[in-house]
């Protein structure tokens, strides 16, 4: 129960100073608006374009999601509160996880706000799609922020960490980026599920080891 | 009896540079230690092991004869370090009770707001940090470091760049907590507010204990005594 509370303590510490800044939310919603524009104009939508349809929008997602990212635990140097963090009798894993948890809110938030957007810009109907999307998207997004809340912690003190997320997360993430890929895809052009059920499996086992693994190697990563 | 701090062979190691050797001390319950050094001794290194926020290259810390990162071991400790570490885009209510309820407190809105008036920031409890003057916010790091009653006080140059309302505060919060006898160890280069309030001195040297003992009464009279009997010129 304690560390439930500990867990819920920090996710939202961090959503309520995000919520007063939106330092994370106002570039990573504009970011990814952006991204969809351009492949818009950049791809001729012609017959077959569906095909593309989940990498584009997943693309986005992960280029907006790592804005997010990035500042998960910067926002913890600022008066070098991580100490005070770290020092508390909250696990690092409570710590971790209560960070994760705000992210995952922040991703999905950016997700919905573009997905709109996309839907608009590329004349799709998710009229019916929407559960499965919901769900491609949770687990997806949940792998996203596992990688890179881990990482936003590795990286942390270094001076280069806006270019260092991104190059570190990216190759750990192309299974969770592949599976959502294929899976919104097949969605949007009426594939059964059925088909694809494999990628489903990988997005939740790889939630699961990487949950896991990030859970019992935080406090090595924390504690220098 | 258990020391409140016990600290045995340790090192710690930036690369090949051995930033402490051999260091071994134990503090006493209800002691106040006045941990001293030159810059780049090893103070703040020390300090960062004792509360957890390090691991020692070799060597072990106990608090009160648990490891030093044992989660109910950093109940027991409240540090207070260079930096204030309170968050800027909350309100001062919101961060001490923020922390409350990570130490577990009950009821951390109303110890929060007790704090709150202890240190003088009881009519901006609602205020957010950043908008807080310097002083202000010392004050509120000061009630984030006091707020669960440590047994263990870790402070790292205390009283440096305090405005004298902050430093008034800390005096009285410091005395409170030795007369009821809570252990702290407190480095600083302000030797002689530290000696009035230490019963004990450690003297780091280069990484090393140059020094460990009670406080004399020629350390309290001649402020660099110490440093020309037992450190290097």
């Amino acid at each position: 129960m304690m560390y439930l509370r500990q867990i819920l303590t920090i996710a939202g510490k961090d959503l309520r100073s995000e919520i007063r800044t939106k330092e994370a939310l106002n570039s990573s919603v504009a970011f990814s608006v952006v991204i969809l524009i351009l492949f818009s104009f950049a791809f001729d939508q012609a017959e077959g374009f569906e095909a593309f349809l989940g990498g584009l929008l997943w693309l986005a997602y992960s280029f907006a999601g790592a804005l997010v990212l990035n500042r998960s635990f910067a926002r913890e140097l600022q008066n070098d509160c991580l100490d005070a963090l770290i020092s508390s009798p909250a696990p690092p894993s409570a710590v971790f996880l209560g960070k994760a948890l705000a992210n995952y809110g922040l991703l999905l938030v950016v997700e919905l706000l573009s997905l709109g957007v996309f839907a608009v810009l590329y004349d799709v109907r998710l009229s019916g799609k929407l559960p499965l999307l919901l769900l491609v998207s949770l687990l997806a997004t949940w792998g996203m922020t596992v990688i890179g809340t881990t990482f936003s912690a590795l990286t942390v003190n270094l001076t280069m960490r806006e270019l260092m997320l991104p190059v570190l997360i990216y190759p750990l993430l192309i299974p969770v980026l592949m599976s959502a890929m294929v899976l919104t895809t097949g969605m949007l052009t009426d594939v059964p599920i059925a088909t694809n059920m494999v990628w489903l499996r990988v997005l939740v086992a790889f939630d699961i080891v990487f949950t896991g693994l990030a859970v019992v190697f935080i406090d090595d990563v924390l504690v220098g | 009896m258990t020391p409140a701090l016990l600290v045995e062979g340790v090192y710690k190691y930036f690369g090949d540079f051995p930033a402490l050797r051999n260091v071994s001390f134990q503090v006493a319950p209800g002691s106040v230690v006045a941990l001293l050094g030159r810059n780049g001794a090893g103070k703040t290194t020390l300090l960062r092991i004792l509360a957890g926020l390090s691991n020692p290259s070799e060597g072990s810390v106990k608090v009160h004869g648990v490891a030093a990162r044992n989660a109910e071991t950093r109940r027991k400790i409240g540090v207070l370090g260079h930096s204030i570490s309170v968050y800027d885009e909350l309100s001062a209510h919101e961060n001490l009770t923020m922390f409350g309820t990570l130490y577990g407190l009950p009821d951390a809105s109303k110890r929060a707001d007790a704090m709150l008036e202890r240190v003088g920031l009881g009519r901006v409890r609602d205020g957010l940090a950043r908008e807080f003057s310097r002083g202000m916010r010392q004050r509120l790091a000061i009630g984030r470091a006091f707020l669960h009653e440590p047994e263990l006080l870790l402070l790292d140059e205390p009283f440096t760049s305090l405005d004298d309302k902050a430093i008034a505060v800390l005096q009285g919060m410091l005395q409170e907590m030795r007369d009821r006898g809570r252990t702290i160890v407190m480095s600083t280069h302000q030797i002689r507010e530290a000696m009035e309030l230490s019963t004990h001195v450690t003297f780091i040297q280069r990484g090393q204990v140059a020094y460990d003992g009670e406080r004399q009464s020629e350390m309290l009279h001649d402020t660099g005594w110490l440093y020309r009997t037992y450190g290097e010129q």
